[in-house]
C-alpha cells in the first residue's frame, strides 16, 4: 500500500492561535477587497464596469509602447494595455461606455489602421458592454453569490447538525473572501469569470470540509469518553491523505490548465488552484476547530440513550 | 450475484454506445455512416459557443419611446383630418408626447372621446391636451420589439447567415447571435440600421433657404443647427446632404431646408433591388412601390412638378431633384456614390422595411475566428495532459485498483461528451475548463472509497467485505460532496451568461455522470473479480 503519510498523529486544534492568526488576516484582506470593490476602487472587468476591450494578435512579437504611442497620436484617451507575450496578442480597455457602443471600437480600429500599419495584426475579438448590461450582470453575480450561500447553507443544515452547519459556512466564506482578498492584491480583473470561479470553489471546498466532517460525526459516536478536541484531532489524521489526495487530483487537472489552458482561462484556473490549497487548509484549520465553539455542548454531538 | 453484475455491464455497455450515437456528428466519422444513419440517427451533436467558432453576441435596446412619439405624431395627423371633415375649426399640434388641441370645445371633445378611445385628457381648460393612455404605450412599445425582432430576422436571412438566433430579451431587449460571420462591421451595421425611408418636400419660398451655407465640414453640423434654431419657420427643418468628393475622398455637408412632414414613407415599397448606372456604371437602388404608393407617388408628384423633393433615409438626405412631371408607374430611385456592398445592404434593409423604433447597442461581443482555434488547441492539450496526469497518478498511488479508478474516469469523459451532444449543449472555452475540472473531481469519489476499503483492510476485513462496506461508507461522504457542487453549478446555469452557463452544464453534467461512474461503474468491476477469482490480497 503506497500512503502519503504513514499514520499521521499531528496535533492539529493546538495550532488553533496560529492559524487563527492566518485566517483572521486572510479573512481580513478579503473584506477589504470587498470594500474596495463596492466603492468602485477595484480593477473590475468590463463585463462589470461597461465598456470596450479589444484584442489585437500580431504576427510578430510586439512593443506595448509602439501600440501605446499609436493610439495616443490618435487621440484616444483613457485606454489600459495589457500584453500577452506568449501569444503575441495585446488587449485594449478603457472604460468608456457613454455615448453610441459602436463607435468607440471603431475610433480605436480606425486610428490603429492608420498608425500600425507597418505591423500586421488582426482583431481578435471586440468586447463592448454598455452600462445598463453591466449593471445588470453585477446584479446577477451578486444574486448568485448570495443564492449559492443560501443553497449550500440549506444543504448543510439539513444533512448535518446546526454546529456543523456553522462551521461549514464560516469555512466556505473564509476560502471566498480569502481567494478575493490574493485576487486584489495581485491588482487582477475582476471579472465574471472570476465570479463563477469562486463560486465554484466555494461549492468544491465543501468537499474537503464534508470529509473531514463526516469524520468527526462518526468518531464523535465511537470515542464518546474522548475529549473533543481528541476527537477532533484523531479525526482529521485518519482523513488526511484522502484530503489531500482528492484535493491533488483536482489540482492536477487545474495546473494543466493554468499552464497550458490559454490566456482566457488563466485567471480561472489560477483561483481554482488557490481554491484548492486555501479549501484544503481550511477544512482542518477553519472548519475543525469552530466546533470548539460548543465544547461545553459537548453531549449534543453524541447519540441518544 | 453473478446475474446482477452482468446486467450492471450491459447498462454500462448500452450507455456507452448511446453516448458514441449522439457524439458521432462531433467526428469526422460520421461523413462516413450511411444516409438512412445521418437522416434517422442524431446529427448536431455538440456545438461550439460564439467564443470557441467565433461570431457576433448583440444585445440590442429597442427604443419603444421614440414609437410612442411616432403613433402620437400620427394621431395628430388623424385628428386634423377628422376635424377638418367634421368642419371644426381648430389647431392641433404636437407637443412631446401629448397632443394640444386649441380652442377646445364640447363638440371637440366629444368627438375625440368617440373616434379615438386609446387617447386620455391630460387637461381640458382653454386647450384640450392628450396623451396615449398607459396601456396603449405598452401595447406600443411591446408591438415595436416584436417587429423589430421581425425585420432583423427578414433581414440576417437576406444577409445569410446559417443558424442565427434572435430573441426578445425582457420588456425591450433583443439578442442577436450570428455564429460564423465573417464582417462583424457590416453585420452590425446591416441590423442596427432604422432604414426610415422618407420622402420630403423641399421648403424653398422660404428665405432662410438662400442663408444656408452650401457645404459644411461634417464636424459644424450642429453649429449651423444651432445658428438657424430661432429662425427655423414653423413646420421646418434643415437636415444634410452628404457629399463625398470622389477623387480626394473629403466628406462635405450641405444643409437642406425641408418641410417636417413626410409625403411618403418607405413602408409603401414592394421591392428593392441594386441596378447600374448605365454612364458610370455606379450602383443604386431602386425601388418599386406597391400598388397604394403608386398612387400616392403619382398624386404627390404631379401636385409638386417643377418643386424639388427629397429622399432622405435615416434623417440623411441622399438626393433632392427635381420634379420634372407627375411620376406613375411607382418607380424611384436611391443613389450617392455607393459601394456595391453598401447599396446591396441598402437594398436589403429596404426590402425587409424599417424598424419601428431606432435599436440602442447594449452588447457587443465580436470573436474573430481564430482566437476560438487557438483556445481549442489549447484546451485541447491542458485535458489531454490534466487526464494523463491524473490516470498516472491513480495508477502509481492504487495500482490495480488505481486502474480500476482510471477505467472509471474514460467511462466518465466519454459519458459526459455523450450526453453534452444529447442535449446539443453548446461547448463554452469555461465549459472546457468546466470538463477538466470535472475529470479531476472524477477520481475523488473513488479516492474516497479505496481510503475506505484500506481503513477495511485495516481492521482485517477479508477483500469482499472491505470492498463492500468502503462503499456503503464512502457512499454518504460522496453524495454530499457532489450534491453542494451541483448546487453552485444550478445557480451559475441560473444567472450566468452564455459562456459561463456552459461551465454550469458541463461541470454539473461531469458531476452527475461521475456518480453513476463511481458507483455502477468501479464497483461493477470489483464485483466482477471478487465473485469470478478468490481474491486474496487486493491491490490498493
Amino acid at each position: 500500500m503506497l500512503e502519503l503519510i504513514k499514520k499521521p498523529n499531528i496535533d492539529f486544534i493546538g495550532k488553533k492561535y496560529i492559524t487563527l492568526i492566518v485566517t483572521g488576516t486572510l479573512s481580513i484582506i478579503g473584506i477589504i477587497a470587498i470594500i474596495q470593490i463596492a466603492m468602485g476602487k477595484a480593477n473590475m472587468g468590463i463585463d462589470f464596469a461597461g465598456g470596450t476591450e479589444i484584442q489585437l494578435k500580431f504576427e510578430n512579437p510586439i512593443d506595448l509602447q509602439i501600440v501605446r504611442a499609436a493610439l495616443e497620436s490618435g487621440g484616444i484617451k483613457g485606454f489600459e494595455l495589457q500584453d500577452v507575450p506568449a501569444e503575441n496578442r495585446v488587449l485594449i480597455k478603457t472604460k468608456q461606455s457613454e455615448g453610441d457602443l459602436s463607435k468607440i471600437a471603431d475610433s480605436i480600429t480606425s486610428v490603429l489602421n492608420q498608425n500600425m500599419s507597418s505591423h500586421k495584426y488582426v482583431i481578435d475579438a471586440t468586447t463592448a458592454i454598455g452600462p445598463k448590461v453591466g449593471t445588470k450582470l453585477r446584479d446577477d453575480a451578486i444574486k448568485a453569490i448570495v443564492m449559492a450561500t443560501i443553497g449550500i447553507l440549506i444543504y448543510v443544515a439539513v444533512r448535518f447538525k446546526f454546529q456543523f452547519g456553522v462551521g461549514a459556512t464560516i469555512a466556505t466564506i473564509h476560502d471566498v473572501l480569502a481567494i478575493l482578498g490574493i485576487f486584489y492584491l495581485m491588482g487582477k480583473e475582476i471579472n465574471l469569470i472570476v465570479v463563477s470561479a469562486l463560486l465554484t470553489i466555494a461549492g468544491y471546498s465543501l468537499t474537503d470540509t464534508v470529509v473531514v466532517y463526516d469524520r468527526i460525526r462518526e468518531n464523535l459516536k465511537m470515542q464518546f469518553k474522548e475529549p473533543l478536541p481528541n476527537v477532533i484531532n484523531n479525526s482529521i489524521n485518519e482523513v488526511l491523505s484522502r484530503t489531500i489526495i482528492t484535493s491533488l487530483t483536482v489540482f492536477l487537472a487545474a495546473a494543466a490548465l493554468f499552464f497550458l489552458g490559454g490566456e482566457v482561462i488563466h485567471d480561472f484556473a489560477l483561483i481554482i488552484l488557490l481554491g484548492i490549497i486555501i479549501g484544503t487548509y481550511s477544512s482542518i484549520f477553519v472548519a475543525s476547530p469552530i466546533l470548539l465553539l460548543w465544547k461545553k455542548n459537548r453531549p449534543s454531538f453524541a447519540p441518544k440513550k | 450475484m453473478k446475474k446482477n453484475v452482468l446486467w450492471r455491464f450491459l447498462l454500462i455497455g448500452a450507455t456507452v454506445l448511446v453516448a458514441v450515437i449522439f457524439f458521432l456528428p462531433n467526428t469526422p466519422l460520421f461523413k462516413f455512416m450511411p444516409d438512412w444513419w445521418k437522416k434517422s440517427m442524431p446529427s448536431k451533436g455538440i456545438v461550439l459557443g460564439l467564443d470557441l467558432q467565433g461570431g457576433l453576441h448583440l444585445v440590442f435596446e429597442v427604443e419603444g419611446d421614440k414609437a410612442v412619439e411616432a403613433s402620437a405624431e400620427r394621431f395628430t395627423r388623424l385628428i386634423r383630418d377628422t376635424l377638418q371633415k367634421k368642419k371644426l375649426q381648430a389647431e392641433v399640434k404636437r407637443n412631446g408626447l401629448q397632443i394640444e388641441i386649441s380652442p377646445m370645445s364640447q363638440e371637440i371633445s366629444t368627438v375625440i372621446k368617440e373616434n379615438y378611445p386609446n387617447l386620455e385628457t391630460v387637461s381640458a381648460g382653454q386647450n384640450l391636451v392628450l396623451a396615449i393612455a398607459e396601456k396603449e404605450k405598452k401595447a406600443i412599445k411591446d408591438n415595436a420589439a416584436n417587429q423589430a425582432l421581425e425585420t432583423i430576422r427578414n433581414r440576417i436571412d437576406q444577409f445569410g447567415v446559417s443558424e442565427p438566433t434572435i430573441q426578445r430579451q425582457g420588456e425591450n431587449e433583443l439578442v442577436v447571435q450570428l455564429p460564423g460571420v465573417k464582417d462583424p462591421r457590416r453585420a452590425i451595421d446591416l441590423i442596427g440600421k432604422t432604414a426610415q425611408l422618407e420622402f420630403k418636400l423641399l421648403d424653398e419660398e422660404s428665405p432662410l433657404a438662400a442663408q444656408l451655407p452650401q457645404s459644411i465640414a461634417p464636424s459644424e453640423e450642429e453649429g449651423v443647427l444651432k445658428q438657424f434654431a430661432d429662425k427655423l419657420p414653423e413646420g421646418d427643418e434643415i437636415l444634410f446632404e452628404k457629399k463625398v468628393n470622389k477623387e480626394t475622398g473629403v466628406v462635405r455637408k450641405m444643409p437642406i431646408l425641408l418641410k417636417k412632414e413626410a409625403v411618403m414613407t418607405g413602408d409603401l415599397l414592394s421591392e428593392a433591388r441594386v441596378s447600374l448606372d448605365n454612364k458610370f456604371s455606379e450602383p443604386y437602388v431602386s425601388m418599386t412601390f406597391n400598388e397604394e404608393g403608386a398612387r400616392r407617388f403619382e398624386e404627390v408628384t404631379g401636385a409638386n412638378v417643377k418643386k424639388r423633393m427629397a429622399i432622405i433615409l435615416d434623417n440623411t438626405v441622399y438626393s433632392a431633384p427635381v420634379i420634372q412631371e407627375k411620376i406613375s408607374g411607382g418607380n424611384a430611385q436611391i443613389s450617392g456614390s455607393f459601394t456595391m456592398e453598401d447599396a446591396k445592404d441598402l437594398s436589403i434593409v429596404l426590402k425587409a422595411g424599417a424598424l419601428p423604433a431606432p435599436l440602442k447597442m447594449l452588447q457587443n461581443v465580436t470573436v474573430g475566428p481564430s482566437l476560438g482555434e487557438d483556445s481549442i488547441k489549447a484546451s485541447k492539450l491542458a485535458g489531454l495532459v490534466g487526464t494523463l496526469a491524473t490516470i498516472i497518478f491513480m495508477l502509481i498511488y492504487y495500482r490495480g485498483s488505481g486502474l480500476i479508478a482510471d477505467f472509471a474516469l474514460i467511462l466518465n469523459i466519454v459519458l459526459l461528451f455523450g450526453a453534452m451532444a444529447s442535449l446539443n449543449a453548446t461547448l463554452t472555452l469555461p465549459g472546457i475548463a468546466g470538463i477538466i475540472l470535472a475529470i479531476g473531481m472524477a477520481v475523488d469519489s473513488n479516492v474516497l472509497m479505496f481510503e475506505r476499503i484500506r481503513d477495511e483492510i485495516r481492521t482485517g476485513k477479508p477483500p469482499r467485505s472491505a470492498i463492500d462496506s468502503g462503499y456503503d461508507k464512502a457512499f454518504a461522504t460522496i453524495l454530499d460532496s457532489h450534491v453542494t457542487t451541483l448546487i453552485t453549478a444550478a445557480v451559475l446555469f441560473q444567472f450566468g451568461s452564455g459562456p459561463i452557463k456552459g461551465f454550469a452544464v458541463t461541470l454539473s453534467l461531469g458531476v452527475a455522470i461521475n456518480l453513476f461512474t463511481a458507483l455502477v461503474g468501479t464497483k461493477s468491476i470489483f464485483d466482477l473479480i471478487t465473485s469470478k477469482y478468490k481474491v486474496v490480497r487486493l491491490s490498493i
